[in-house]
């Protein structure tokens, strides 16, 4: 056991961005490539997500000590999918047009292995202020990264970025953008940049000195 | 109940709308079991016969939740419905196949997390299918899955072949070629009548 317990905003940043759920774990895949068609779109999917996965997560820290092993996959499905009812109500009740563009999107949370992945491995085992603030990093994490995804996709497939228009009127939209096969490419090219950094700051590291440029 | 005809209903959710390609839906296990053609077959196989028991299940609850005036319940009651048909038929394989049981393996357990079989059940009901509509539409959804689901593994077959650059390695290159294949299905948008 590792005696040296990991600071609060440790916690946090681990979600954000050193273990992001979408670039470094590839977890989530489906309304990250689905609904992120536009920002606003990806926005609030990932908000949703968030608030979902912050309940589930300390409700299962919570009862971590109540819930009997063999059955406690069954329990958190049950747990996560009440709250994604919750949602799911709550974003009909205040915008009726996102209701309508996410979809069965909002009601697919459930399957999302982010968050059962994360009661599994985390909330299970942690205590509520723990599971809270791993919550809310993966949280902001994967709203980040969705908000990347949506914003590439809306720039280059409608020329705007949360409907404001950032092109002049000669500016010809790439359609395949916003199109499935543009949610596979753009996630390809996130994917592509980040293993890039990666590989020449572990070659840094490996050539013995700190982030360098070592002559290329 | 909608008008559509069953052929047209197949057709859409097998190649217009194909589940992985269209909607995204079953992205995990397309990417995780799609490394040889052998084991896509099975997985796919599984995926349809499950995809088949909780379309029809998914039927019976949303009429019979509509009956008592629950609809809040849906949600809740198709994923413990799939969850224990997947269990139901492990159990079943097992008893009655156990070679069959032994080739699936982990696959069977997997596909209760497989997001296709959930997103299955929402559609059909939101489109309000009637009752062989929702059999078409399961086994259309299925066939699709499998289609895709080979057609990457030969594709991936190849690809370990081939040289890939450093950093285009794993995921990166998948997502590329998933993506391609994505755009030429599109090529079938003009077939839904």
């Amino acid at each position: 056991m590792n005696v040296k317990e990991p600071s609060a905003t440790d916690e946090f940043i681990k979600g954000l961005w050193r273990e992001n759920p979408v670039f470094v774990q590839v977890l989530g895949m489906c309304p990250v490539l689905a609904v992120t068609n536009s920002a606003v779109n990806g926005l609030a999917m990932g908000v949703a997500t968030t608030f979902v996965l912050l309940m589930s997560n300390s409700l299962v820290s919570l009862l971590r000590d109540f819930i009997p092993k063999q059955v406690r996959i069954a329990t958190y499905i049950l747990i996560i999918a009440t709250f994604v009812t919750i949602v799911d109500y709550a974003i009909e009740a205040i915008s009726l047009d996102l209701h309508r563009a996410l979809g069965a999107f909002i009601s697919l949370i459930v399957a999302n292995c982010l968050i059962l992945g994360r009661a599994e491995a985390f909330a299970s085992r942690h205590k509520p202020g723990a599971a809270v603030l791993d919550a809310l990093g993966m949280g902001a994490g994967f709203t980040l990264a969705l908000l990347c995804l949506g914003g590439v996709r809306e720039i280059l497939g409608a020329g705007s970025l949360f409907g404001l228009v950032l092109f002049p009127a000669g500016f010809e939209p790439w359609i395949v953008m916003i199109l499935p096969g543009g949610g596979f490419f753009t996630l390809a090219g996130w994917l592509l940049l980040i293993n890039h950094r990666r590989q020449r700051r572990e070659r840094a590291e490996a050539a013995g000195g700190p982030l360098q440029e070592a002559g290329r | 109940m909608s008008e559509q005809s069953l052929w047209s209903v197949f057709v859409n959710a097998a190649l217009v709308n194909n589940f992985v390609l269209a909607y995204f839906l079953g992205i995990c296990p397309f990417m995780g079991v799609s490394a040889k053609i052998a084991t896509a077959t099975r997985m796919g196989g599984a995926v349809m016969f499950v995809m088949l028991v909780s379309s029809v299940c998914a039927f019976l609850i949303h009429h019979a939740l509509l009956a008592i005036g629950a609809p809040f319940l849906e949600l809740i009651a198709f994923i413990v419905v799939i969850a224990s048909t997947v269990q139901l038929v492990e159990m079943f394989i097992k008893k009655m196949s156990p070679a069959l049981f032994r080739a699936l393996g982990i696959f069977l357990p997997l596909i209760t997390t497989n997001c296709a079989i959930l997103g299955l059940a929402l559609f059909q009901t939101n489109r309000d299918y009637g009752f062989l509509q929702c059999v078409a539409f399961a086994l259309g959804a299925g066939a699709g899955f499998t289609l895709a689901l080979i057609l990457m593994a030969g594709i991936r077959e190849k690809l370990a072949l081939a040289e890939v650059p450093e950093v285009a390695k794993g995921s990166a290159i998948a997502l590329v070629v998933a993506g391609i294949l994505s755009m030429a299905f599109m090529g079938f948008a003009g077939l839904a009548a």
